[in-house]
């Protein structure tokens, strides 16, 4: 082959194989997104039940339950206009708590209830995720039609 | 009184900076050697002027001079004396003047260093890199001014954030910065080779050792965050595709490119516009990044809404210089002619491969982090996307580009027989192979498919890379002409690529972690180790109280170590933390992390057993040690006088 038919070859590929990652980007990116919901949108009927998305909102007061030495713990994620029951097992982080901000990744049950996977951290006390912060927005304006 | 002081320093830095973003430009144009003249005092008195803005902000945050707004935010009394200094980049203003300081210093180093390039040119680098300086000065004094005062003063001040108080990320940003701002020279030296008309291989040699540098110090940036982020933040994990990684991450790619094109500039004349284009690429997601993480738009693309100036603003930085210098490269590129063609088997050509595959996953990471972004400023809805796309992602161009790249170190430049190729690499190729069925087999009893193509990748560029040091090592009839040091730079930087690998490639495979409920007297077995669980008391730091377990670890009855994990709780924003405890091994890292208390005296903990997690750093320090021995080749020390920079053959030096 003359040098120009090898850089036509070369190129070939190169655009071939560029299109092919592309495709596989696309795939891979339609299957790893996850949409995040807030317990109105839940109640709404909006959140699906066979793939898993990210729930936000607050921590009910006094609703965080947990059997004595075990890991799994038992919360309410509330928006004041609605609320889901949540499950998880496994290490919390630190900023956990009642009355306090929280993203929980994980899926919905038939029975309406919710099992995390994931409890995502927050990196420090005064910063509310962004998610959250604008589902209570919607959750009150919800609450005073 | 003093910060005021810091005030002025910095208003003149930038009335300084805009002499130097103009004057010279204009005199090289125009060909006033007078004019050109101007670009170095400039700088120098730039340098002088940030830095005595960002001593005095030093000088307050070590002080508790809390009427200073930045440092009542981030710094407090009772604050260590070294954190009262990180947290002069701490913030988002303070972080600008580390930024500029930097750009300052860089700028410095370039006028020092360019006494022996063209005048014309010369003027021209250190104009461009006053015109950035000149965008960042003003970003900062005009929205981001660090010594805006709190009046009346605070009695104390807010803290710096818990996760920041730590040794490491003391360095880090530092370091980041030294390397995201370092990728300005190039970007100046392509703007400023546009300009001019000409790119030659003398431009590329100019800029290799500039570019290598600044990739060093990202290097090693990157990896003191990510290292942070095992220890301190990410219970264990080293990677998380986390927005703030990506934008670091990204420039990193780009820049690494960018290295690999400019040898094929360098030594064979083609590929320049594509070079250029890398350099303007490389700078732009550094600029990117900087101000996806420091803008606050991470945290919502709302924080624009809340203070458009400084949204605005950086979209129109970012529209200017990178826009500026696409529109530039744009008008000009089509001067810039090849010198010679290459074939398909050739050096060139696996540069070239490597090239597009790393951006090709530069590109794949760019829009994972972005797109986000992009659909929630549309109202458009909330998404994340989760690290299997990242990785996936990520891997499929880059396994082959490691099977390209132990291949590429061998071959020649022009032209290549494959056969000849393929046969002085087959035994590394097998024992590769080999080595990557039997090693875990033998040590850890099995192995996925995944683990043995990391593995077999790891080993492959490991013995591609060691090939020719250890092959003229060893005793033979005539004697090979001796490695020169970027040749030894490649091959240690490419060795620090396979043992990443091989730690990747490991830790994931074979690492365990479990999530456990213990109470004092329990014993967990982990990987052979047995974790028992002693006691749990209060202990006292300087400005934290903590929760600490202490766990003693033994393997066959014999003890290992003991290790106490803590719970902290920093006095001033009376936030929790989990301060893990490790034994380090190169083999093996034992990680315990306390949880919380579960009730009936039982603690939440997290074992884990990270088999060979330290090759991962490990990996990384080789790759920046390699660079620094390219970047210091005797060929870009033996610089030839100004008078014979254009005209003068260059002496032909066996390189990379």
């Amino acid at each position: 082959m003359t040098p120009r038919r090898q850089r036509m070859v070369l190129i070939g590929l190169v655009v071939a194989g560029v299109a092919v990652s592309a495709a596989l980007a696309l795939q891979a990116f339609r299957e790893n997104v996850l949409f995040f919901f807030s317990p109105t949108e839940i109640a709404a009927g909006n959140a699906p039940v066979e793939r898993g998305f990210r729930l936000g909102g607050m921590v009910a007061d006094g609703s965080v339950a947990r059997t004595e030495g075990s890991l799994t713990i038992d919360f309410v994620v509330t928006d004041y206009a609605h609320s889901i029951p949540v499950s998880y097992t496994g290490v919390l982080p630190d900023l956990f708590g009642e009355g306090q901000g929280v993203v929980a990744r994980g899926q919905l049950n038939e029975d309406g209830s919710f099992t995390a996977e994931e409890i995502l951290a927050k990196h420090d006390e005064n910063y509310m995720p962004p998610e959250v912060a604008e589902a209570l927005e919607r959750g009150r304006a919800a609450g005073t039609q | 009184m003093i910060p005021e002081l810091g005030q002025f320093a910095l208003v003149l830095a930038l009335g300084l900076s805009l002499i130097q973003a103009s004057v010279p430009l204009a005199g090289a144009t125009i060909g006033r050697q007078d004019w050109m003249a101007l670009a170095r005092p400039m700088a120098a008195g730039q340098f002088v002027f940030v830095a005595l803005a960002f001593a005095v902000l030093a000088h307050s945050s070590m002080t508790d001079d809390f009427s200073v707004r930045y440092v009542a935010i981030n710094s407090n009394s009772a604050l260590p004396l070294i954190y009262k200094l990180a947290a002069v980049w701490g913030g988002h203003e303070g972080s600008l003047l580390l930024w500029l300081l930097i750009l300052a210093t860089w700028t410095l180093a370039v006028a020092f260093a360019s006494r022996s390039l063209p005048e014309v040119f010369a003027a021209r680098v250190i104009g461009v890199l006053g015109i950035v300086s000149v965008g960042v000065l003003a970003f900062t004094i005009l929205t981001s001014n660090p010594f805006d005062r709190l009046l009346p003063a605070a009695a104390d001040g807010n803290d710096l954030n818990p996760l920041l108080q730590d040794p490491a990320l003391v360095i880090h940003p530092p370091m980041l910065y030294v390397g995201y701002v370092g990728l300005a020279v190039p970007f100046a030296f392509a703007i400023a080779a546009l300009l001019t008309g000409s790119l030659d291989k003398n431009w590329a040699r100019w800029t290799r050792p500039w570019t290598i540098s600044a990739w060093v110090f990202l290097t090693i940036g990157i990896s003191l965050g990510s290292w942070w982020a095992y220890y301190e933040l990410g219970w264990g994990g080293w990677w998380f595709w986390d927005p703030v990684e990506n934008a670091s991450f990204m420039p990193w790619l780009a820049g690494t490119a960018l290295i690999h094109s400019l040898a094929v500039t360098e030594r064979r004349g083609i590929f320049k516009s594509w070079t250029v284009l890398l350099a303007i690429a490389a700078f732009s997601l550094s600029l990117l990044g900087t101000f996806l993480v420091r803008s606050g738009v991470l945290i919502s693309v709302h924080a624009f809404a809340a203070d458009p100036a400084r949204g605005l603003f950086i979209l129109l930085l970012l529209s200017v210089i990178s826009g500026g210098a696409l529109l530039l490269y744009g008008v000009r590129a089509g001067q810039m002619e090849a010198e010679g063609g290459f074939r398909l088997v050739s050096r060139e050509a696996f540069l070239l491969l490597n090239n597009i595959l790393l951006l090709v996953a530069t590109a794949a990471v760019l829009f994972g982090t972005l797109y986000p972004l992009f659909l929630d400023a549309l109202g458009l809805g909330k998404i994340s996307v989760g690290p299997p796309y990242f990785n996936s992602v990520f891997l499929v161009p880059m396994l082959p580009m490691l099977v390209l790249l132990g291949a590429g170190m061998h071959a020649s430049w022009l032209s290549q027989k494959g056969e000849t190729l393929a046969r002085k690499l087959a035994p590394a190729a097998v024992i590769a192979i080999i080595s990557a069925i039997t090693v875990p087999l033998v040590v850890y009893g099995g192995g996925s498919v995944f683990t043995v193509i990391g593995l077999a990748v790891g080993f492959w560029v490991v013995l591609t890379a060691l090939w020719d040091p250890i092959t003229r090592a060893l005793p033979r009839k005539t004697r090979p002409l001796p490695l020169s040091r970027a040749q030894w730079g490649m091959s240690v930087a490419h060795l620090g690529v396979g043992v990443f690998v091989l730690g990747v490639t490991v830790t994931s495979s074979f690492g365990i972690e479990s999530d456990q409920s213990m109470r004092p007297g329990d014993t967990l077995d982990v990987a052979g180790y047995s974790f028992a669980f002693r006691d749990v008391r209060q202990v006292e730091g300087i400005n934290y109280e903590a929760v600490e377990a202490e766990v003693e670890v033994r393997r066959d009855g014999q003890l290992v170590t003991i290790l106490t994990p803590q719970k902290r709780v920093y006095r001033v924003q009376q936030s929790p933390m989990t301060e893990a405890a490790i034994d380090p091994a190169l083999n093996r890292d034992l990680f315990i992390a306390l949880g919380e208390p579960l009730g009936g005296g039982a603690w939440s903990v997290r074992v884990q057993y990270k088999p060979f997690i330290r090759f991962i750093w490990l990996g990384t320090l080789i790759m920046a040690f390699g660079g620094l021995l390219a970047a210091t080749d005797r060929r870009y020390r033996a610089v030839p006088q100004t008078s014979r920079a254009v005209s003068s053959p260059q002496p032909a030096t066996e390189s990379v």
